[in-house]
């Protein structure tokens, strides 16, 4: 079982045999290919009218679970349930589900028009020509209307699919990395738009993405996925500021992982000991309460000075020292040989060297813990070989 | 919004997903059927009756009976192997020939073609369209002993020189085996040059430019790049050619003399005009092994290639 | 302190391009002349056919120049029994497009979408009859004919080219639909179009252009092929190459030579219009 995990929870659990707000339900999901399992006995519920994010890795299973939502694989066990009704063995000619495909899957022989005018002529609507020319004002690609796909830009295209999914007014949009092809800018443009748009029209949209800022940035609601299940789930702030597992934590984001002992309790706060350093952390903000664990703290959350410092302090020697525009990525090196990631915005004063001594400090209620048998570099995206100096999992 | 979908959505698991299931399963057979039926009957079927018919004895009067002669085989390769072996040794300069002619072809259409492309390759194919006969009688006015072509050359003192090669016996290009491999050259060209130029038509030009940025001379970017990507096209492209050329008996016939009999001919006069069946279908066999037996070695040596 | 990069020693003189030699500008274009020669030689016969439609030979035999006129062009039909044969060429060629299209079609979906027991064989009974040559092909229906005591004439002909067709047919279409993405199909069903709306609506329109390069080139070979026609033909049934064939020992008429130009003009018009609205498509 993989129900979403204790802090934050939307799902309900699988004995409620009724949805009265008639969203979409996933029941014990199962979905194997042979030998391999792609989705391990999934249980999702997402509310009607909400922008939700299927978010994890490749492989992790998200576009098999789109897909058979869409129809377009079957699951091997479970059951789907849209409102009150099992569609699990219906045809995806027969849900009133649509899908913006990753590559959009535009008909190369029609225009635009009668892309968009596809599902619609299918079910032999009256109002073809007006809802068609709605849509794609609200995409504003009336102009393009007669063109081919061939003809159009990857940002058309991509307003093109959506336009044919939107215009049926599914119950359920299903988008499928929608964005992949588009370069940064557009892509910034186009999440800003398909948020607008579901507001807008007011469809349940779920989103399937691999990109973690840009679940963050449309979402309501984040599942986190790994390995066919879901690690956790919940609104884009809570999943960043209290990750449940440390997969979370570094999938999402960035963060830092300390090796911690608990010694005590102060009021609400836990004491613990990180290498020999006396850390304050709320009580509150850990899983764990006694014993090992593994503090986490977010780069953006950490201050590096030259000046002493009150509150969490580590001192450490900067290593690397990054310019982005926006902030500057520090290394800081700690005496232990961990390197602590530390992100400050560039407020105008001096930016540090590498090779300074600084002090690395925090507050006790912007750290979180996790439980310390779980593999510190889960979910952090590896291309070269760890060095010797990271903490061992 | 379930109201403005035709169908119910509400259905079962179960049938809705076996009946498609059911239909899938026997589908494929049922597509394949008619046109497999028809290959079986009449390609398949027949060369077994080739087979059979060349182990028979009798005559068209007395009717046939199937008596396991095999004696009928050595008598065919004793007595026409002559033919056989200039039969594939034509074929095999003639596809040589092609390969060096169509190379160089490809290659132009393909990348130094620009905005002509589509009209050369037109220009390719559209003559493979019209009546290969009509163009091989074409190649008897041009090669005519009295045409400006064999005069021109004779003045050049060319054609002495080709006959110092053996290529032509006397003072006309007619008739000779360079006449024949001439035709046979000419008539598979666009065999050979489609192939190539669809593989190399597929090579990423940027795979050069990267050759080129690692050092390479063009000669040395063509040869270490160019050609073993274009393997595929050139497998393809001397199968299409050498396998009908070694049966063509056309070119030999029209330009050629009884010097340069085929081994097509001799199938062709068996059947229809000597009426010796089994010694006929024997021959047929025979070359028919004879290729079959030189394209497993050839694609064997040249890797497994997809031709499909 | 700024390190100099060394060039790499290269062969090409860079001052040397001004002096230009014609052996170097050969070198160079080396390729175009080579491709040049090599369309010369495979249009030499075709300009040799149109030239020489308009001639009008003194003998029986159409190989020297004499005189230009034409008297060919306005009568097609004087040589008696060639138009005949061009009938009996055009309606062969027509019932075995269509036959061996529509075989070759349903085959090509069988072995381009499904997986099955058996493939592999079926793929290979496809391909012999393109690496048989066509003496050994026209041999064995001969003998399979005979020994059925089925006559032969004009249904053998046609038996004998949808045989050789299917195959072409197959590859053509196949390769069409393999390149065929199947998430359109995916998406069509998204879009309420059940099998067989997804079919007509998407898969047929994309395979279209496949299937029709199919069946042209199953209309070229049927109409121009000779060998196997032969075997298989009667004295009644004598299509155009066999003809022109007999035409090369009895005599040549001219007319010969005006339907070879006509053929190649409307090749030429066929290639030229499947080239522009496939470049048009991609557009």
């Amino acid at each position: 079982m993989a129900t979403a995990t204790a802090p934050v929870s939307t799902s309900v659990p699988p004995s409620t045999a009724t949805a009265p707000d008639g969203g979409l339900r996933l029941v014990g999901v199962t979905k194997r290919f042979g030998a391999f399992t792609a989705v391990d006995d999934l249980d999702l519920t997402v509310p009607q009218g909400s922008f939700f994010a299927l978010l994890g890795p490749s492989g992790c299973g998200k576009t098999t679970t789109l897909r058979m939502v869409a129809g377009l694989e079957q699951p091997t066990t479970g059951q789907l349930l849209l409102g009150n009704v099992d569609i699990t063995g219906t045809r995806p000619y027969r849900r009133p589900v649509n899908t913006v495909f990753q590559s959009y899957a535009l008909f190369p022989h029609l225009d635009v028009f009668e892309n968009v005018a596809f599902g619609l002529r299918r079910r032999r609507s009256s109002s073809v020509r007006k809802d068609v020319e709605e849509v794609l004002e609200l995409v504003q690609l009336s102009s393009l209307a007669k063109r081919k796909p061939g003809q159009l830009s990857g940002g058309q295209q991509q307003r093109v699919a959506l336009a044919r999914a939107i215009v049926n007014k599914p119950e359920v949009l299903l988008l499928d990395e929608p964005l992949g092809a588009l370069d940064l800018k557009l892509r910034r443009q186009m999440q800003i738009e398909l948020k607008r748009i579901q507001t807008e029209v007011g469809l349940t949209f779920v989103h399937v993405t691999h990109d973690q800022e840009e679940a963050m940035t449309m979402a309501d609601t984040i599942a986190v996925m790994n390995g066919g299940r879901i690690e956790q789930l919940g609104a884009p702030a809570e999943l960043y500021e209290r990750p449940a597992t440390t997969f979370a934590a570094n999938f999402l984001g960035q963060s830092n992982l300390l090796e911690a002992t608990v010694t005590g309790t102060e009021g609400e706060d836990l004491l613990l000991d990180v290498r020999g350093h006396r850390v304050v952390l709320g009580r509150s903000r850990s899983a764990v309460n006694q014993g090992r664990l593994w503090l986490g703290v977010r780069p953006e959350k950490l201050r590096v000075t030259t000046a002493g410092a009150a509150g969490n302090c580590l001192d450490g020697v900067v290593t690397d020292a990054s310019f982005t525009g926006v902030a500057t990525h520090y290394l800081v090196r700690m005496p232990w040989g961990q390197e602590l990631t530390v992100v400050q915005q560039n407020d105008g004063s001096a930016p540090l060297r590498p090779g300074q001594q600084v002090t690395v400090t925090w507050t006790s209620d912007h750290g979180f813990g996790l439980d310390a048998s779980q593999d510190a570099h889960a979910g952090e995206e590896r291309v070269l070989p760890l060095p010797d100096t990271e903490p061992a999992s | 919004m379930t109201a403005l979908l035709d169908e119910p959505v509400q259905s079962t698991s179960g049938p809705d997903e076996a009946r498609t299931a059911g239909a899938k399963r026997s589908t494929p057979y049922l597509l394949l059927l008619p046109g497999g039926v028809w290959l079986l009957l009449f390609f398949l079927a027949p060369i077994v009756v080739l087979v059979s018919q060349s182990l028979q004895t009798g005559s068209l009067e007395q009717g046939y009976v199937l008596t396991w002669h095999w004696g009928t085989y050595v008598d065919v390769l004793d007595t026409y192997h002559v033919q056989l072996v200039r039969s594939l040794l034509y074929a095999a300069v003639a596809t040589t020939l092609a390969l060096i002619i169509a190379y160089p072809l490809s290659y132009a259409i393909a990348f130094k073609s620009g905005r002509w492309k589509n009209v050369l390759l037109v220009l390719v194919i559209a003559p493979f369209f019209t009546s290969f006969l009509i163009r091989t009688l074409a190649w008897q006015t041009i090669l005519s002993s009295d045409g400006p072509l064999t005069h021109a050359l004779r003045q050049l003192h060319v054609l002495s020189l080709l006959r110092g090669l053996h290529l032509i016996d006397n003072d006309q290009l007619l008739g000779t085996r360079l006449s024949v491999v001439t035709g046979l050259t000419y008539n598979f060209l666009p065999f050979m040059t489609l192939p190539l130029y669809a593989s190399l038509e597929r090579i990423d030009g940027r795979l050069h430019e990267a050759a080129s940025d690692l050092y390479a001379s063009p000669w040395t970017g063509f040869r270490k790049v160019t050609v073993p990507l274009s393997m595929p096209g050139v497998v393809a492209g001397t199968l299409l050619t050498f396998i009908p050329a070694t049966g063509d008996y056309i070119n030999a016939q029209l330009l050629g003399s009884p010097r340069t009999t085929m081994i097509g001919q001799v199938v062709a006069g068996q059947f229809l005009r000597v009426l010796d069946y089994p010694t006929a279908a024997a021959l047929s066999v025979v070359l028919m092994a004879t290729i079959v037996l030189l394209v497993a070695a050839y694609v064997r040596r040249a890797g497994t290639e997809e031709l499909l | 302190m700024t390190a100099v990069l060394q060039a790499p020693p290269t062969s090409a003189p860079a001052t040397g391009r001004r002096r230009r030699s014609p052996l170097a500008w050969v070198r160079e274009h080396l390729i175009l002349l080579i491709a040049g020669l090599a369309f010369v030689y495979m249009l030499l016969p075709n300009a040799v056919v149109v030239l020489f439609s308009f001639n009008r030979p003194a003998g029986r035999f159409n190989y020297t120049w004499q005189h230009f006129s034409f008297d060919a062009w306005l009568h097609p039909c004087a040589a008696p029994g060639m138009c005949t044969a061009l009938g009996l060429s055009l309606k062969i060629g027509v019932l075995a497009t269509l036959l061996s299209t529509t075989l070759g079609t349903l085959a090509a979906f069988a072995l381009a979408r499904h997986r099955f027991r058996g493939r592999s064989a079926t793929n290979l009974l496809i391909f012999l009859p393109m690496a048989t040559p066509e003496v050994v092909m026209g041999s064995s229906l001969l003998t399979l004919f005979v020994n059925l005591r089925f006559p032969l004439g004009a249904t053998t002909i046609l038996i004998a080219h949808v045989m050789f067709d299917i195959s072409f047919v197959i590859v053509t279409v196949k390769a069409r639909i393999a390149g065929l993405d199947p998430r359109l199909e995916q998406a069509a069903m998204d879009l309420y179009a059940n099998e067989r709306q997804t079919f007509f609506r998407v898969t047929f329109p994309l395979v279209a252009p496949g299937i029709a390069a199919g069946a042209l080139l199953a209309f070229a070979l049927s109409f121009d092929d000779y060998i196997i026609t032969n075997f298989n033909a009667s004295a009644s049934s004598v299509t155009f190459p066999m003809y022109v064939y007999g035409a090369a020992s009895k005599g040549t008429p001219v007319q010969i030579n005006v339907i070879g130009t006509v053929m190649f003009m409307v090749a030429l018009l066929a290639v030229g219009i499947g080239q522009l609205s496939a470049r048009r498509r991609t557009q």
